[in-house]
């Protein structure tokens, strides 16, 4: 059976240019394709953004701006536009991107693939709808037995049928890639990763269908009840396991990045691999984590899940720690810079953006959202935090100053290479993914502070002055609330400049003609390293060494002085 | 390297370098560590949550705490009956849109059995500034052993998502001293 039986005949030849900086060739569909995504998702960031400005600005006691009903309606939005619109549309984006252009491939059914992004347009906005309407704040985890309008389910679940066929497009653009011989030997590990996201993705579309189609039902009047336990339950199989496509995909982008920058390889092949391949195995037990102060559940069912059947998963992301910088010094070493432990770190090209946005990104994800991630998921310590601003703080460690950052950066590379135009107000550029990463470093730790000190989540007013029962928070908390609406403004300047330089260089940016020289330019074998298979293979590390064990210490101590605190709690078992 | 091909082409036959092998080995031991840790502080720890719960009907359970609260109430504060249980008893504690019902007395290193639910949405059980938070659903009753190990005044705060007056909803825990010696006796008992 060859690829043309099964996606369909191919109505005409598709139509390739080649790149003249990777060398790559380009299938045109599948570039405009990547180019509507990507707007798409930085549309969406803008309108989610700017919700989260205002929410953030509202916890800020001395500003306080929203009304009660618009902060939950503001948050429900915020929610739904970045953490899934903005987020995917940028991971389809990048799953075209990873099959057919580094594969040198035409992408495949390109009309099934717009009936997608269409789908995908159209649920975002009737969720959009529903949530402007006022009548569906419930929250982007919308718990039963509170109710949304039954378009906030089914704009959902249309996106989510969406996303679900740019995934089979991916899928598809694989096999015509393998029948067609487009590469040799193993795809190159940046669609390997792309390939662990889109794995995830399925079994994620697919937990969110077993438990949203039910809810929309629910909302329709058409079934009596939803257990809010189960809901729970399956709604996260879906919602954590989302942020595991992000991770998959973000953790791709760093050794894209990585390749075409500095000419970067892997140091092995089989080591990058296995840690994505861990993630498949044991990264969809993370609805776990939702569940830890929960009535009914098992301690020994807490334990194996949450912490992903023994970290392997939180291996996996380690050994990128690792493996990742571990390949950018590799490559910085065979590129001159040789002298000390940490030349090739200080000579990176710091001033390119998507250089900048990619480092911040892999140093706060690390550092930020996944040792706070572990504490969080770690059963007992859970009730430390469950519900506080400390989950927030978490997430958005790992999906804003690891994930948005990484995309953010990426984006600089698809502006040239897809969009093929030139990046304006380059200064600007160079000092954007700086500004949005401290913003949203502050954003996280804040939080994380806020609710060490018991503040709650989602909620308007921490002075309490019309609960019945008074109750204050300390001062500490005001404190941190205040360092959050600062870091927050911080944040914002970040992503306006990037909306306005991505929109700026897609309308007005001057066209990139053959021989141009780019602004932030790549590695001359960056083309090659991104594309092919191989590893780099033996060399000495002695400045990721060092910081990997700055990583681990900073891990370990963390971890018990959670631990010390637990113990001086009331006794409870 | 494009001129050549690769010498390896299936990933998983190649070689691992030594600092990914041995960074690999830590990151391993590391994880397994964790892991063994949660199981042993359900042996050595005095901090770990009870999976003890029934399905029990939210006007049912309404019930039970109204009964509780008749019957070991000492005054009103507010409009809301303060609670005073003996030692070791029962304790009902109610989640509802927007209190948390009623206020409770208790002893300092008294144990007591804590009984958690809501008769409408999901409320999460947010101790302060003690910060203890537990999520409570309407349709199970959880069930689990306190001992307060201070003194004073606590508030409970709602830290789930209950609608438009979600930032009113609070209760109080008032915790009294009773005499130091035979406090420190229950405490080293329960240790």
């Amino acid at each position: 059976m060859t690829a043309e039986t099964v996606i369909g005949a191919v109505g005409k030849q598709a139509e390739f240019r080649t790149c003249q900086y990777t060398g790559l060739k380009v299938d045109v569909a599948a570039q405009t394709l990547i180019k509507a995504n990507a707007v798409a998702a930085v549309v969406f960031l803008l309108i989610g953004g700017l919700l989260g400005l205002s929410v953030a600005l509202t916890r800020w006691p001395a500003v306080h701006l929203l009304p009660a009903e618009w902060f939950y309606l503001a948050l429900t939005g915020h929610g739904a536009n970045v953490l899934l619109f903005w987020i995917i549309f940028f991971e389809i984006a990048v799953l075209y991107f990873a099959s057919a252009v580094l594969l040198n491939c035409r992408i495949a059914a390109p009309k099934f693939a717009w009936l997608g992004f269409i789908l995908m347009i159209v649920g975002a906005l009737l969720t959009n709808y529903a949530v402007l309407q006022g009548d569906s704040s419930v929250m982007f985890t919308s718990y039963p037995p509170m109710q949304a309008a039954p378009n906030f389910y089914l704009g959902l679940i249309l996106f989510a049928v969406g996303a679900l066929i740019g995934c089979v497009i991916f899928f598809a653009t694989l096999v015509i890639a393998k029948e067609e011989r487009t590469y040799e030997g193993s795809v190159p590990l940046v669609t390997f990763g792309a390939i662990t996201a889109a794995i995830i993705a399925v079994f994620t579309i697919a937990s969110g269908a077993v438990i949203l189609i039910p809810t929309w039902l629910w909302s329709l009047g058409l079934i009596s009840n939803i257990d809010p336990l189960m809901y729970k339950l399956v709604w996260w199989a879906m919602g954590h396991s989302t942020q595991q496509i992000n991770v998959s995909a973000h953790v791709s982008i760093w050794y894209l990045t990585a390749a075409l920058l500095l000419g970067a390889k892997p140091l092995s092949e089989k080591v990058s691999r296995t840690a994505f391949f861990m993630y498949i195995l044991f990264l969809q037990l993370a609805s776990a984590h939702h569940l830890l102060a929960e009535p009914g559940l098992d301690s020994s069912w807490k334990i194996v899940n949450t912490s992903y059947m023994m970290y392997l998963a939180v291996l996996g992301s380690m050994v990128h720690g690792l493996t990742v910088p571990g390949a950018i010094e590799a490559a910085q070493r065979k590129n001159g810079y040789t002298k000390g432990v940490f030349e090739w770190l200080r000579k990176a090209p710091w001033g390119n953006p998507a250089f900048s946005g990619m480092f911040l990104s892999l140093v706060m994800f690390g550092f930020i959202g996944g040792i706070s991630g572990v504490v969080l998921g770690t059963e007992q310590l859970n009730v430390l935090m469950h519900n506080t601003l400390y989950v927030p703080g978490h997430f958005h460690g790992t999906v804003v100053t690891g994930t948005t950052l990484a995309f953010m950066g990426g984006t600089y590379l698809v502006l040239p290479l897809i969009f093929q135009r030139e990046i304006i107000w380059p200064k600007l550029a160079k000092l954007q993914p700086y500004l949005f990463g401290i913003g949203a470093a502050g954003i996280s730790l804040f939080m994380m502070g806020a609710g060490t000190l018991g503040v709650p989540r989602r909620h308007w007013d921490i002075t309490f002055s019309d609960a019945p029962i008074a109750f204050a928070h300390s001062a500490g908390a005001f404190l941190m609330m205040g360092l959050n609406g600062i870091s927050a403004i911080l944040a914002a300047l970040g992503g306006a400049i990037y909306v306005i330089v991505v929109v700026g260089t897609v309308l007005f940016g001057k066209k990139i003609v053959g021989g141009h020289k780019l602004t932030f330019p790549l590695h001359s074998g960056g083309g090659a390293a991104v594309s092919h298979y191989g590893s780099e293979g033996a060399v000495k590390l002695p400045g990721t060494i060092i910081l990997i064990t700055i990583f681990f210490v900073s891990f370990v101590l963390y971890y018990f002085i959670n631990w010390k605190y637990l113990s001086e709690l009331w006794l409870f078992h | 390297m494009a001129v050549f091909p690769p010498k390896e082409r299936i990933w998983w036959n190649e070689p691992i370098e030594r600092v990914e092998l041995i960074w690999i080995g830590v990151a391993f031991l590391w994880g397994l560590f964790m892991f063994g840790f949660m199981i042993t502080w359900h042996f050595i720890g005095q901090q770990n949550l009870n999976k003890e719960a029934y399905r029990i009907a939210p006007s049912v359970y309404e019930t039970k705490v109204e009964e509780f609260a008749k019957k070991y109430q000492v005054r009103e504060e507010q409009g809301v009956p303060v609670v005073k249980p003996p030692a070791g008893a029962d304790v009902y504690i109610l989640g509802r849109l927007w209190q948390w019902w009623p206020v409770l007395e208790l002893e300092k290193g008294t144990s007591y059995r804590i009984h958690l639910s809501t008769i409408d949405w999901m409320h999460g059980f947010s101790l302060q500034p003690v910060n203890i938070n537990i999520s409570a659903y309407p349709g199970y009753e959880h069930v689990f052993t306190l001992t307060p190990t201070e003194s004073g005044e606590f508030g409970i705060v709602c830290n789930e998502f209950c609608g438009i007056g979600h930032h009113t909803m609070t209760g109080k825990i008032y915790v009294k001293d009773q005499k130091q010696a035979e406090v420190n006796q229950r405490l080293v008992a329960e240790r």
